[in-house]
């Protein structure tokens, strides 16, 4: 059964910017569902939809179906029971996502207490619990630190910690392993993958990045100018894309097993509806 | 922490030293010779003489200096021999005007001082943040313009007039007031209240307006970081997003600015005092100018001075106290 549905979803801020224009997506349960387009595809912004985190003076229109609840429109009361409980996010800059004034053990604590009954002790055992399970060492002594006492890979455990400490059924991760260096974005993806076959969360990774993609997802959207132009299984889509444009995304990783090209070829942001130009 | 705190406690000793050499030599620059100040109008020229041996005028201005100091820590004495006056510790000489200690004049009028200071700074404080918080929640609404207005005006008030338009509606017109006394809360706690509320509401009428746009704009800084929107996703309930993470780092930068204006005005609030002719540290060191009252004015200077120092130091430790990344570095 469907875990999410998304269809024709549109978001647009005061300003006149239509973020998302029409968009379709499905995530099965337990299932990986990568997203990927370029900057200012409307990635983000449909993260933030489905968790009901758009500022209040956004214009949502469409449907967005989580556990066959309807969530656009739902009161902020409905959307806060779900959100951190049944659906948690990762954003991309872990250390200016942990407030600096708490222990991270406290931040994520304070998670889990959000939605169960739970004394600060027990909570606290199991903060300690979830750094242990997301291979942070010495969790109890780690529990009591605070943020800037973290390198950014494991600012990012936290954070996944937190997510995860309630065990919800769909984790969002919006790039997340972007502002790490190359190795700790290995370990982070290793230990999602991990997290993911052992407790079953459905995962919606956005990304930039095609490899992680490839290496983690089941399922892939291709966004572009705030709509879906791909969707399928990652082998299809990789090996047979259908949209002009994800033919120019793909093009633009380069190969190890190839050639070296003197440049790699850029997408041209196309005008609205218009395929994109690969130039090399 | 302790270190820190040390440390901090030696640079506060520095500062208030260099204070206190600079006050002592505009004293020495200004061309008032003090053993006149302390003579009075008719006086010979013997007698000024005496008087300057007797204050020890006659040494050089280091001299005195060192002597200065010495009285402060070990208290001094002055003159010699059946005439020989004793200053007690910290000696800060003798009123020329009423001969009464230093020391003693200002002690006895701290307690009105304290009083304006602590009440009306709790004032400002909780009417200010409280609607800082409010226009920053509601910004651009009708209450967010208004209040923005209001902190406007509240700030470009002049206290005379914010103290005579009081005293005006208040005690003349409305009676509901009794001109300000000084009255010591332990005699009488409600008429300690009468007296000090107009005070109050004067000082907390220049600082609440300043208190809130800093607030707002704090707190619109910080509704913006992204660990508010990771408490939103945690699904914290919305006054435990804004309470715990949103107003808690706004209120950082309140707590330096809140110790050093408090620690100014401990000193005395000058103008205030003045205006509702409170005996506070504030009047008496614009009566100690109006007399040249040398050393009561220096006296007051780094009485005063002494607050800011040590306020300096307070902010510091409750800043490190309450920013743990201020903690790892002291
Ligand atoms: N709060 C907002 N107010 C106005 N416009 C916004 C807001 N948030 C996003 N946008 C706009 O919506 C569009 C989509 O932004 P979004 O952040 O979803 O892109 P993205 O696909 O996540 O890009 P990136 O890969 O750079 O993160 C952009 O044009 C952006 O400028
Ligand atoms: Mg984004």
């Amino acid at each position: 059964m469907s875990l999410l549905t998304v269809r024709d979803l549109s978001v647009e801020f005061p300003s006149g910017v239509r973020a998302v224009d029409g968009l379709d997506l499905e995530l099965d349960a337990g299932r990986v569902l990568g997203v990927v387009g370029e900057s200012g595809s409307g990635k983000s912004v449909t993260s933030l939809a489905v968790m009901g985190l758009l500022p209040p003076d956004t214009r949502t229109s469409g449907d967005i179906r989580f556990q066959g609840r309807q969530l656009t429109g739902a009161g902020p009361r409905a959307l806060r029971a779900l959100r951190g409980d049944r659906m948690a996010m990762i954003f991309q800059d872990p250390l200016s996502c942990l407030n600096p004034y708490y222990t991270v053990g406290f931040q994520i604590a304070e998670a889990y207490r959000a939605h169960r009954r739970a004394g600060r002790r027990a909570a606290r055992d199991i903060a300690v619990r979830m750094l242990d399970r997301v291979g942070i060492p010495e969790p109890e002594r780690r529990a009591r630190a605070y943020p800037h006492e973290f390198s950014g890979g494991m600012r990012q455990r936290v954070l996944i910690a937190m997510a995860l400490c309630l065990e919800p059924d769909l984790l969002i991760a919006d790039e997340p392993t972007t502002a790490l260096d190359v190795t700790v974005q290995a370990q982070i993806l290793d230990l999602l993958r991990e997290l993911r076959e052992r407790s079953g969360t459905a995962i919606m990774l956005i990304t930039h990045d095609m490899g992680v993609v490839a290496g983690l997802a089941d399922d892939v959207v291709v966004m572009h100018g705030g709509r879906a132009v791909e969707h399928g299984a990652v082998r299809d889509v990789f090996y047979q894309p259908r949209a002009a444009y994800t033919r120019g995304l793909l093009a633009c990783v380069p190969r190890v097993d190839g050639p070296l090209p003197e440049r790699l070829p850029t997408l041209r942001t196309p005008a609205a509806g218009e395929p994109p130009e690969v130039t090399s | 922490m302790i270190l820190y705190a040390l440390r901090r406690l030696a640079v506060a000793v520095v500062i208030l030293l260099v204070i206190c050499g600079a006050t002592f030599a505009i004293f020495y620059l200004m061309p008032a010779d003090p053993a006149q100040g302390a003579c009075g109008k008719a006086c010979s020229p013997e007698r000024i003489a005496q008087i300057r041996t007797t204050l020890g005028l006659n040494h050089p201005v280091l001299i005195q200096f060192r002597d200065y100091l010495a009285g402060i820590v070990a208290g001094r004495s002055y003159g010699t021999g059946a005439q020989a006056v004793t200053c007690p510790i910290p000696c800060l000489g003798f009123s020329f005007q009423t001969n009464e200690p230093v020391w003693g004049l200002l002690t006895e009028r701290l307690p009105v001082s304290v009083s304006i200071a602590v009440g009306a700074a709790a004032l400002w404080l909780a009417v200010g943040v409280t609607a800082g918080v409010v226009s920053a929640l509601r910004r651009g609404s009708v209450w967010d313009r208004a209040a923005m207005v209001a902190a406007l005006g509240g700030v470009s008030l002049p206290v005379y007039f914010t103290a005579l338009v009081l005293q005006y509606l208040l005690v003349v017109k409305a009676g509901v007031l009794p001109y300000p006394q000084a009255v010591a809360l332990t005699d009488d706690p409600v008429g300690w209240a009468e007296s000090m509320l107009m005070p109050w509401i004067t000082l907390a009428m220049l600082y609440a307006g300043i208190y809130a746009r800093i607030t707002r704009g704090e707190m619109l800084e910080s509704l913006g970081q992204n660990f508010v929107r990771t408490a939103r996703a945690k699904g914290l309930p919305e006054r435990t997003v804004l309470r715990r993470h949103a107003l808690r780092p706004a209120l950082m930068p309140i707590v330096t600015i809140f110790g050093m204006d408090l620690g100014a005005l401990l000193g005395g609030a000058l103008i205030t005092e003045s205006a509702f002719g409170l005996p506070g540290v504030g009047k008496l060191a614009a009566d100690a100018i109006n007399s040249a009252d040398q050393p009561v004015i220096l006296g007051v200077t780094l009485f005063a001075a002494g607050f800011v120092v040590l306020a300096n130091v307070a902010v510091d430790l409750v800043y490190a106290a309450l920013d743990p990344r201020v903690r790892a570095v002291g």
